[in-house]
């Protein structure tokens, strides 16, 4: 069952799944996940799969192992790799290719290492336990998939435990382990979704060498189109557990034949026109602020916010993006520094706003799902605002929520539901809504977009910029999304590690010059250009010049 | 639905959204899918409930009225026979139903009330109040609460007031932890910061926000600690040193007839009477078991996945 | 200092803590006693000047902290002080003396249990949840689900009509005296010994089970899996590492739970151990035998959870690898 490398021929057909059924067990009854999916994946080929969540991409990928999950099984369809028809064979000989000839990659490495072993004992543990290689020639083997992928200390870093490396690390370590048998195919499943921008870029520069070097085949899986452009040779579109389009990477981005296709491009053609104004309704002036200890997560940090705009704030996990709106919602009183509203100082604590300028700043969250209690009906989250802040009640409150169900484009028969009656969407459009009720002046967008499916941002982006015009209201939009940001902005604020590191009209930051850490971010956002990662590459190998691929 | 619909529209979207269903509706569907063993429970649970409340009607005889023959053997006239003292057997495990349950369910409530309110605000308050409760509890709950009534019991003495109160005090300390924890889950979800943020008052987001969302959980402890209440109470009954007579319960009832069980090789039937009480208290718990197993089940949507 | 001796030091402290505000509890409840308590102790014949003298010895007139130190100190040299039992007649004997062959009794009891219980409810925990959903696992989840819902007194008494009177395998008393040997000794015990059996497997299998299936559903037991590990190794290799602190909590929480479990077991059976000297003592109201007995509980209930903590931080990766 051992295959030579060096026999290896591209082009033939290693994976050939066809009539794909399987099932999921919920709400005691087996309901249909995948209906009918074929998929053909040559020699040292890498297929993108891609679609939205529920789409059923990631119980498909390690279908293409013959396996099932918990609480799913298969029930129509062949599969057969390398000639072997999986779904016939025992579990005896399936654990064979498991681990030899198939490998597999997690999303979350954190969780999927065992934190009782080293990492190379595990990296190793596969290729040793199926006998195709001694532990002593598959550990040096390890150590040097740790250098290809390039991870720091490549000779020593197996010795330590998962906890005690980066979570990029422990990516490209994972990598590592799945390459350390040289398996015909991998199944990458969403591996670089849970990290940072700048930290995704490197991650996958390290799978697509090494996947090239080797000539393995894989499965790559994600929700991310810019991503799948640069690891992908074909692609295979997914919806509702059917197929969209199958298409060879660069005509897929270039020549979508299908609607929904096209759909699942069209947000990045959302722009809005750069507006300002010199009314400033927020500043945050000199801020600092930690949690208790002696760490600042915020230090000195200084913004303006024009009336009736959109300011954009940039920058990963643990910059302190989601702390600024914190201290300006007054839930986290600043140790230093002022807000000012309306030029007048905000009481820092929330206990001491007055209810009108608690009213004036309303919130929207990143998860609709949690940000609305689940047993409460859209009458009851729509019409709170109204009657606690403009003492509406009886027939004039129902009115006031009809009208606001039609402004965020729903209608009455939404009145009675609870939250998990709605889908993703339409949660978040009856938050917008219960800030809309307030009457506000600004409302803060804790990353409002990240957790929906694309075509669902571009309804909800489209609505806000609507909104905007007709109120004249004022958006703090914070995200790490630079898309979203090109998209709706009118002024940036770039943040690191809790200082501003830069401020401007939108075109201005986009455009260079940039200051070394906005230059990072922002190259380091994938494009849907199918080279944008080598060339990236090839400019950062050049010293990093000035002249990276911009937009 | 087409895999290939152009236009969008927000009130269109569908999702893996939950059926819009009545409450009765929801009930009436999760009930019909309940297990036999559920169902058994509340069967169960029902016809306690009867005996107990209408036990003067039930009970052939008075509580503790005597009659000429103790120990009197299964007959048409005493069903169960008589206990030491002659009272009729049957007759007090009828009123015993009434006593022990309610004594329990008295017990329970006043543990949530304390355990429950105590445990809902540490949980919003999380400084100091917190603090010093919890580690409060973290005492209490060092010395095994058996053992920590049967001192109490000593020092205050026993009769049922103190019975009550001091059960109830140390198996609030349970509750405050379970009250507490939940409330935290609840506590940091960002409609509770969006409430907050709103300017609403702390009762306002402990009536709204908080309890009818731990409710679920809460009722299923309210069975398992009534269960253990009620497990304690025959226990310290049983001892001696629980409900004193001559008020029927079931524990000291296992007690006074305790002796009969030697007669087993010459009269079967007076050796099951002290079994009769504790068969009660047992069937009891299992039904109550057998309901908060499903319900927790049912609520947490926690399935043993295959 | 390495971070693991940190953790455990500070852990041990707390425990020591505990204990001491236990003490105290345990201790002060002695001011709750009502005004009448020393007359109905001495019998009602008792003068004024006998009643005054007993209130002098309980130490009723010194301030609580004094005695409080006593009575610690005397405690911390195995001096529990004197048992009111019998005062009224002039006969008064040591509480160490009353406790100490009945310490030694009720150790046999719990170990004997334990010896018994703790390997078969692994077992049976284990295996449930290695075959979870099988006809065997619902049997096994059935029957203890029923046994932990009887009360231990009714274990007990099915198992003495039943062992005892129907056929006579054991005794039904297991009133055992200091010169009864060991093999007469574990004859008369088993019968306690396996009502305690029955009642602490089906919690402690609960317990197991639940454990096992929460560590078999991490992502990397799948990822084992995934990679073609075999059944047997995916459990040895990737689940025993990390089941250690989960399982010894399970086993400490049980013998924690029989600590307790003994005195109804030794009531019903007559079984002269601390718990039926303690539940006589609470009729009596002989209260420094009351407070000897449940500061034993209390320790052995704080010692045994403490033991639990340490193992689980000694096996803890995390702080065995410090970053």
């Amino acid at each position: 069952m051992k295959s030579d490398p060096e026999n290896r021929t591209a082009g033939d057909l290693l994976l050939d799944m066809r009539n794909i059924h399987i099932e999921g067990f919920s709400d005691d009854v087996w309901h249909p996940i995948i209906k009918g999916v074929d998929l053909k994946l040559h020699r040292g080929e890498i297929m993108g799969l891609i679609g939205e969540s529920g789409a059923g991409k990631s119980t498909l990928g390690k279908a293409a192992m013959g396996y099932a999950q918990p609480g799913c099984r298969i029930t129509q369809g062949t599969i057969e790799f390398d000639g072997l028809n999986l779904r016939e064979m025992d579990d005896a000989h399936l654990r064979q290719l498991h681990g030899s000839r198939i490998a597999y990659v997690a999303q979350s490495a954190a969780a999927s290492f065992n934190p009782a072993h080293r990492l190379i004992d595990q990296c190793v543990e596969a290729t040793v336990d199926h006998g195709l290689r001694p532990a002593d020639e598959a550990k040096s083997d390890a150590r040097e998939l740790f250098a290809a992928l390039q991870l720091p200390d490549a000779d020593t870093i197996g010795e330590r435990y998962p906890h005690q490396v980066s979570g990029g690390q422990l990516q490209r370590a994972m990598t590592a382990m799945a390459m350390s048998s040289r398996p015909d195919l991998i199944i990458f499943d969403e591996p670089t979704t849970a990290l940072d921008v700048t930290t995704q870029v490197e991650v996958l520069a390290a799978m697509r060498d090494i996947v090239e070097q080797f000539q393995t085949a894989a499965i790559y899986i994600t929700h991310d189109l810019a991503v799948v452009a640069q690891m992908a040779d074909v692609i295979k579109v997914l919806r509702y557990g059917e197929t969209v389009e199958d298409a060879p990477a660069r005509q897929m981005l270039t020549k979508p034949e299908m609607a929904y296709t096209k759909s699942l491009w069209a947000v990045r053609s959302l722009e809005k026109p750069q507006e300002t104004s010199e009314d400033i309704i927020l500043r945050v002036n000199g801020v600092d602020a930690s949690y208790g200890g002696a760490i600042k997560v915020l230090e000195d940090v200084t913004m303006d916010v024009p009336r009736g705009s959109t300011v954009a704030v940039v920058g990963e996990s643990g910059s302190g993006k989601s702390t600024m709106a914190r201290v300006i919602t007054g839930l986290l009183p600043p140790t230093k520094g002022d807000v000012l509203f309306n030029d007048e100082p905000l009481p820092l604590a929330l206990k001491d706003r007055s209810k009108d300028q608690l009213r004036r700043i309303q919130m929207i969250y990143q998860m609709a799902d949690t940000a609305m209690n689940p047993k409460h009906t859209v009458r009851d989250i729509i019409g709170r605002p109204l009657e606690f802040y403009l003492g509406l009640s009886g027939k004039k409150l129902d009115e006031r929520i009809s009208k606001l169900l039609s402004m965020i484009e729903l209608d009455d028969s939404f009145m009675e539901r609870l939250p998990n009656e709605l889908s993703g969407g339409q949660k978040q459009r009856i938050c917008i809504a219960r800030a809309l009720a307030a009457n506000p002046e600004l409302i803060i967008c804790d990353e409002v977009t990240s957790a929906l499916d694309q075509i669902v941002q571009e309804g909800i982006l489209k609505l806000l910029l609507r909104l905007q015009k007709e109120f004249n209201i004022t958006y703090l939009f914070i995200t790490h999304d630079i898309a979203t940001v090109k998209a709706i902005s009118d002024q940036i604020v770039v943040m690191f590690q809790g200082r501003v590191v830069e401020q401007g009209m939108k075109n201005d930051i986009l455009s260079p010059p940039h200051p070394d850490y906005t230059q990072l971010l922002l190259s380091s956002v994938p494009e849907m250009d199918p080279d944008w990662l080598t060339r990236l590459l090839e400019s950062r190998a050049q010293s990093g010049a000035m002249n990276a691929s911009g937009n | 639905m087409s895999t290939d619909d152009q236009t969008y529209s927000a009130a269109g979207e569908v999702a893996s959204v939950a059926l819009r269903r009545t409450w009765w509706d929801r009930t009436w569907r999760s009930l019909k899918k309940a297990p036999v063993t559920a169902w058994f429970g509340m069967i169960v649970i029902a016809c306690y409930m009867v005996v107990a409340v209408f036990a003067p009607f039930v009970a052939p005889y008075g509580e503790s009225e005597i009659f000429e023959t103790p120990y009197a053997p299964w007959s048409s006239e005493f069903w169960f026979g008589t206990d030491q003292l002659g009272r009729d057997v049957l007759s007090r495990l009828v009123y015993g139903a009434r006593n022990t349950i309610g004594i329990a369910v008295a017990t329970t409530a006043l543990s949530f009330l304390i355990g429950g309110s105590l445990g809902v605000m540490a949980a919003i308050n999380r400084s100091w109040l917190d603090q010093a409760l919890s580690r409060f509890v973290d005492v209490l709950m060092a010395i095994p609460s058996l053992i920590f009534s049967l001192m109490l019991l000593s020092i205050f003495g026993s009769n049922v007031i103190n019975l009550i109160i001091i059960i109830a005090v140390l198996d609030a300390t349970r509750v405050f932890r379970l009250a507490r924890a939940v409330s935290l889950n609840v506590v940091v979800m960002d409609y509770v910061e969006a409430s907050r943020l709103r300017g609403e008052s702390l009762t306002w987001v402990m009536r709204r926000d908080i309890l009818p969302n731990i409710l679920p959980p809460m009722v299923a402890e309210f069975g398992l600690r009534f269960c253990f209440v009620f497990l304690t109470i025959a226990s310290l009954s049983f001892l001696g040193v629980g409900i004193q007579p001559p008020t029927a319960d079931w524990g000291s009832m296992v007690r006074e007839n305790a002796q009969l069980i030697s007669f087993a090789e010459y009269d079967m039937k007076a050796a099951m009477t002290p079994l009769l009480p504790a068969c009660a208290i047992a069937l009891l718990t299992v039904a109550v078991n057998f309901v908060v197993d499903w319900f927790l089940h049912k609520t947490s949507g926690i399935r043993d996945e295959k | 200092m390495h971070p693991i001796v940190r953790t455990v030091m500070q852990r041990l402290g707390l425990g020591l803590l505990t204990l001491f505000v236990v003490s105290i509890i345990i201790f002060s409840s002695l001011q709750f006693l009502p005004g009448d308590f020393a007359t109905s102790v001495l019998g009602q014949s008792a003068t004024p000047e006998t009643v005054a003298a007993f209130r002098r010895e309980l130490g009723l007139n010194d301030p609580a902290f004094t005695r409080y130190i006593q009575w610690i100190g005397g405690v911390l040299q195995g001096d529990f002080g004197s048992s009111f039992s019998g005062r009224s007649q002039g006969r008064e004997r040591d509480v160490m003396e009353l406790i100490g062959p009945r310490l030694w009794n009720t150790l046999f009891l719990a170990s004997m249990t334990a010896v018994i219980a703790v390997p078969l409810a692994l077992t049976l925990g284990i295996t449930a949840a290695l075959y979870r959903n099988s006809f065997y696992d619902r049997m096994v989840n059935a029957t203890t689900l029923t046994t932990i819902s009887f009360p231990e007194f009714f274990v007990a008494y099915i198992l003495i009509l039943v062992l005892a009177t129907l056929w006579k395998v054991f005794p039904s008393l297991a009133n055992v005296r200091e010169s009864t040997d060991l093999i007469d000794r574990i004859y008369m015990t088993a019968l306690p010994a396996l009502t305690l059996t029955l009642v602490i497997v089906a919690h402690m299998m609960r317990m197991t089970r639940a454990a096992i299936i929460n560590l078999l559903a991490s992502p990397y037991i799948e990822m084992a899996r995934l990679k073609g590990i075999s059944r047997s190794s995916v459990i040895i290799r990737h689940a025993l590492p990390n089941a250690w602190a989960p399982i010894v909590n399970v086993i400490a929480f049980n013998l924690a739970y029989l600590v307790v479990g003994v005195v109804v077991v030794e009531v019903v059976f007559v079984y002269p151990g601390v718990g039926q000297l303690m539940v006589d003592a609470v009729t009596t109201r002989d209260i420094p035998v009351v407070q000897a007995c449940a500061l034993i509980f209390a320790a052995t209930y704080i010692l045994l959870n403490l033991f639990a903590d340490i193992v689980s931080i000694v096996t803890n990766p995390r702080l065995l690898h410090p970053r």
